[in-house]
């Protein structure tokens, strides 16, 4: 049973009117571009170019290094500048195939196919698998090892995340109005994988034009569905989302796949339609590019590896120069050290504030209001928990399920006195998933 | 000239953006919702009542300050300790001499608060602490409610003395009490006002009050007789214990079970008190006591985490 909706959560100035109404428009690319060999959760890409080597856009540049990892393509035609470790959004230095653009823009051919019928399920995820999609949302989840789970016969729902709750951001929003024949096309494709699996389009009711469009688009297609879920942040957190959709419940130690479920995002699902009716690997992607900072703030289609500077240039750079920068959306996303970063398989946003909310008011004592509590989509008490992770009290910590907090920051957006709740959690959580992979 | 752009980007953990209201704002909230109480108040027992509110609030701010100096960190801004004077204010007969305001607010904040680590930190609502102190010490002027306006028992006293009370004028608040505990009207437009703003919700004044129905229902040997129920709920502080004291959150528990069982525990110390203590008040006692079990009550009442229970294929 569907339940629209989930406990907790919170509703913040969602800041969609500044890009939703301008159509998708493609971004060129610098001289430049970066292709971190790390842009998915699993083993590192291994290259498979060296200095000097020219290459073509779409040709492969870095294969998957074991079965969870992902494949690495060019995305214009260039020589490969250098290989070495370049910074990422998240600050980190990662290995990195450097690919200076020699503006011609040559392509491999890509072959296209008219109908998926005549392929068996395995060459669908082998395509998958070599045009190297992963989770777009953010995730960078390999799409493939998701589409196999052990039992493909107890898959009953694919659920296509169309929520787009973040604040901010209508690259889904656009892609959805623009191109909803390639989402609903593959979402078909990965229902088809599975024998009893029904399609669900989860869309946030923030999106009636959407919804309307999408109900139209599937009303013959009685194995698709559409539904519309409360507006309400995180209300696509992957937990969340299969909760309102279907009204299962999933824990942090558990798979969708244990409840019958897979999750994709909606750029994830229309490469997986390029990929298998184009031919084409995953090049490019939507990033909404906004904020009050922003000149024009817009949706682009971007080559992956662009520099982020490329595309603020493009697009007429700042208003005013930005306090702060975020890759994502304002709850999850990343706040950047520069604009020399590249975009990868995972971006989704760039954002400019004019204003730093968070270093606008210092934090003050907790005065124990319980609001984190409330909005917890976890149904944790984030304020114990920031204070076990303060003092690095691990048993408390665990004992007071920390680790089924989902970081995904509606507690410090919250809380009045100002802490950074999420912060302290997450710091704590990232230290004990290593100790447990450690052993 | 990118390099010297980047260093002016602010850096920091998700999430960006945060929510207007801030522990400030929460604390004018509750005052603004006091200014009925306050203003029947003042109406109700002449201008002394003004000044004895004064004296309070500047006793807990000038306490808050001076130890602030002390420890090299001002947190007047943040309006918490204007709130306990008032409380404090509002909770003292029109009649106590001028000095006890000002020693009350001392007491409150300098040893039920700041020597318990500041605001956040107090087990005890810091101005019924000072209240029950104040009683203790000097029940003589505490308990004596005469004043210009009124002579004689309150309502309360009379109830128990078994005679009749006009249960219009406790609704009204034209009785004898404490400055701000009189009118059930008063408290209840502010209790509206923080409830409709989200500041408070209805957990532990709504348990607290069924909770105190049901006991005097059973034990108040009158058994469903509404106007003995109505005079018990609008007598004595109840009103203003249930709505603006037993809800502060620092000294109530935080877990939304925890709530609903501290109000029942109130509700029912509350009737025990009037019923079988030997004053017929007993409302700052109890939310004093249930203060000192909200570490225990969390405990207990821990929320279930979002999933399927314990376990999950992946254990």
């Amino acid at each position: 049973m569907a339940k629209f909706s989930f406990v907790g959560g919170i509703h913040p100035y969602d800041g969609k009117d500044l890009s939703k109404d301008s159509p998708i428009e493609d971004a060129p690319c610098g001289k430049e571009l970066v292709y971190p060999l790390s842009q998915h959760i699993g083993a590192p890409a291994s290259p498979l170019v060296k200095k000097g080597d020219r290459v073509l856009s779409g040709q492969r540049i870095a294969d998957a290094a074991g079965f969870v990892s992902s494949p690495i393509y060019a995305s214009v035609s260039g020589t490969v500048k250098d290989i070495d470790k370049r910074r990422t959004v998240t600050g980190d230095m990662v290995m990195s195939i450097i690919l200076e653009n020699d503006g011609l823009y040559e392509s491999v051919p890509f072959t296209k196919r008219e109908t998926a019928d005549n392929l068996t399920k395995e060459e669908v995820i082998s395509i998958i698998k070599d045009a190297g999609i992963v989770g777009m949302g953010g995730a960078g989840f390999p799409t493939h090892v998701k589409l196999s789970p052990k039992e493909p016969d107890k898959i009953e729902y694919v659920i296509a995340n169309c929520a787009e709750c973040e604040p901010y951001l209508t690259s889904d929003y656009r892609r959805m109005l623009e191109e909803p024949e390639k989402l609903i096309g593959g979402l078909e494709l990965i229902v088809s994988l599975f024998d009893n699996a029904h399609g669900i389009l989860a869309v946030e009711d923030n999106k009636p034009d959407c919804i309307a469009l999408l109900k139209k688009l599937i009303k013959d297609k009685p194995y698709l569905s559409v539904k519309p879920l409360r507006t309400k942040y995180p209300q696509g957190a992957e937990r969340q989302l299969i909760y309102a959709a279907t009204g299962r419940k999933i824990n942090s130690k558990m798979l969708p796949a244990d409840v019958g479920c897979i999750v994709n995002n909606v750029d994830t699902i229309v490469s997986i339609y390029r990929a298998v009716y184009e031919g084409r690997p995953l090049m490019e992607r939507i990033i909404t590019l906004t904020g009050d900072a922003v000149k024009k703030p817009q949706n682009y289609r971007v080559k992956i590896g662009t520099l982020y500077e490329d595309i603020v240039e493009y697009a007429g750079g700042f208003k005013e120069t930005p306090e702060k920068i975020v890759c994502g959306g304002p709850m999850m996303g990343f706040a950047m050290y520069g604009l020399d970063v590249p975009t990868t398989k995972t971006s989704t946003a760039l954002l400019a504030f004019t204003k730093d909310e968070v270093s606008a008011s210092a934090p003050s004592p907790c005065i124990n209001c319980g609001r984190c509590l409330e909005v917890c989509p976890g149904r944790v008490m984030p304020s114990k928990l920031a204070d076990y992770a303060e003092h690095f009290d691990e048993e408390a910590f665990l004992q007071n399920n920390g680790m089924e907090c989902c970081e995904c920051g509606c507690c410090s957006f919250i809380c009045p006195a100002k802490r950074p709740l999420t912060q302290e959690i997450k710091s704590m959580r990232k230290i004990l998933l290593a100790k447990r992979k450690k052993g | 000239m990118e390099e010297k752009a980047v260093s002016k980007f602010k850096v920091s953990s998700n999430p960006h953006i945060r929510s207007r209201v801030n522990t400030s704002a929460i604390m004018l909230s509750v005052i603004i919702a006091l200014l009925p109480a306050t203003g029947y108040g003042i109406y109700n027992f002449g201008l002394r009542a003004l000044l004895i509110i004064l004296i309070s609030i500047c006793s807990t701010v000038l306490t808050e300050f001076l130890f602030g100096l002390i420890i090299k960190k001002s947190t007047i801004a943040d309006l918490s300790a204007v709130v306990t004077g008032l409380l404090l204010g509002l909770n003292m007969p029109v009649s106590v001499p001028l000095w006890m305001p000002a020693l009350g607010g001392v007491f409150a904040i300098l040893v039920v608060k700041c020597l318990f680590g500041g605001l956040g930190q107090n087990f005890m609502n810091p101005a019924l602490a000072a209240r029950c102190f104040l009683v203790i010490s000097f029940s003589k002027y505490m308990t004596d409610f005469d004043c210009d306006a009124y002579t004689g028992a309150t309502p309360l006293a009379m109830l128990k003395a078994g005679e009749n009370v006009n249960i219009y004028n406790m609704v009204i608040g034209k009785i004898p009490g404490t400055i701000g505990e009189t009118s059930m009207i008063a408290i209840i437009i502010g209790a509206c006002f923080l409830i409709l703003l989200g500041v408070i919700d209805l957990k532990v004044p709504g348990s607290y009050i069924v909770a105190f129905v049901i006991f005097i229902v059973i034990f108040g040997g009158r058994g469903f007789d509404p106007a003995y129920i109505s005079a018990q709920l609008a007598g004595g502080g109840l009103m203003l214990g249930a709505f603006f004291m037993a809800t502060d959150y620092v000294t109530r528990p935080v877990t939304p079970m925890g709530q609903i069982v501290f109000g029942i525990f109130l509700g029912v110390m509350t009737g025990i008190f009037r019923l079988f203590g030997p004053s017929a008040e007993g409302v700052s006692y109890s939310i004093i006591l249930g203060n000192l079990l909200v570490p225990l009550i969390e405990r207990f009442t821990k929320p279930t985490p979002f999933g399927p229970g314990k376990g999950g294929r992946h254990e």
